[in-house]
């Protein structure tokens, strides 16, 4: 019962530690689970966020789930993953709240009017990073350009595109004998 | 039903949103098309803002935002509250279904080349996705009040992207600069100039 707390506590903290995306996340744990709980090697910890990210799900959570898993078992894994959200449901919960509360005031909606277009400038320049790691080649550019044309003007979901680039790349590299 | 709505919706999410926070928006936008009355496109701009400006991964916080607003609709504070536990988990819970069964083959999940071939095409894929969402929501930002006409056109808000784009990309000394800090210059200027 003990461990299930430290574990909940040790990822409520990396919860409230990780500003912004998943890879914000990686020095906390390892100064957290490596260095000062001793819950696994530096490099199942690179081992285990290397799997995070390419499993589905935010990248944070899935790491969470991994060590709690092996620390505890299955239990380990959904108390670690309550624990790194669980600053999240706090905190947006009162700013939602917050902000709902002024949003009708003009000086408000002004703000966030400047706001909106530095998120547009936020997501051009993640898609810029995203890109130079996931585009390698003309198959990958290809498949970058028809995606990105075929989720802005079909009304497909997400997920069909999803589904069928994995199948393309499944295709694409084996038959060409290059996995 | 509204809960039950919620929860599924945020399940196929985590489900199928691969590498990480930004890879959810274009879920959340597929989500604001289907269920309009849930929040706008304009929420969910702020909403971005708002997960990347606060503690805790970026996709759980806009998990927990858009559960909030949603359940916000059906009563007082509590089912807000409610709304945003209910959609977190649901984000959440395809994780843990997976990352439990690639704990139980691990070893060889992650060299074997299947899975390794299904990634050479997600990982372009994904991007696209995130950057089919941008240009959408770059498009709402550029032209006020959903008109396209000269007259709706917001300079003030090009102007501003384009000087932010040079503070986060060509000038060394703020590039490196956490976007807290863009965020909170560009509500100052939002407000100064009326944006």
């Amino acid at each position: 019962m003990k461990e299930l707390f430290d574990l909940f506590f040790t990822f409520a903290k990396v919860g409230v530690m990780t500003f912004g995306g998943g890879y914000a996340m990686l020095p906390i744990l390892q100064r957290e689970v490596v260095d000062n709980k001793k819950w696994a090697t530096e490099e199942e910890l690179v081992d285990y966020f290397a799997i995070g990210q390419c499993t589905p799900g935010v990248i944070a959570v899935n790491t969470a789930t991994f060590v709690g898993n092996s620390k505890k078992g299955v239990l380990g894994g959904i108390v670690a993953t309550l624990g790194v959200v669980f600053p999240s449901l706090i905190i947006i919960s009162l700013l939602a709240g917050v902000i709902e509360a002024f949003s009708h005031l003009e000086i408000v909606q002004h703000a966030f009017g400047g706001v909106r277009i530095c998120v547009c400038v936020l997501i051009i320049n993640a898609v810029v990073k995203l890109f130079k790691k996931s585009v390698l080649d003309v198959k990958t550019l290809i498949i970058f350009i028809l995606i990105t044309l075929g989720s802005t003007f079909t009304p497909l979901s997400p997920i069909i595109f999803i589904l069928l680039s994995a199948i393309c790349g499944i295709a694409l590299t084996i038959k060409g004998g290059k996995a | 039903m509204t809960y039950l709505l919620l929860f599924w919706e945020f399940f196929k999410t985590g489900l199928f949103a691969v590498g990480g926070g930004m890879a959810t928006i274009p879920f959340l936008y597929e989500m604001s098309d289907k269920f309009p009355h849930w929040f706008s496109h304009k929420d969910l701009a702020n909403m971005i803002a708002v997960s990347e400006s606060t503690p805790g991964p970026i996709g759980v916080n806009m998990a927990t935002y858009v559960g909030f607003l949603t359940g916000g609709d059906l009563g007082t504070v509590a089912y807000s509250i409610l709304g945003a536990v209910i959609s977190t988990l649901g984000l959440v819970t395809p994780s843990i279904i997976v990352i439990l069964i690639v704990t139980a083959i691990l070893k060889s999940f992650k060299n074997n080349k299947y899975v390794k071939s299904a990634f050479y095409g997600l990982r372009p894929a994904s991007t696209g996705l995130i950057a089919s969402a941008g240009l959408s929501v770059l498009f709402a930002n550029m032209f006020l009040d959903d008109k396209i006409s000269l007259s709706a056109f917001n300079y003030k808000g090009l102007i501003l992207a384009v000087i932010l784009w040079i503070f986060t990309n060509i000038v060394k000394k703020t590039k490196g600069w956490h976007p807290i800090i863009f965020i909170g210059i560009s509500a100052v200027v939002g407000m100064i100039f009326s944006m």
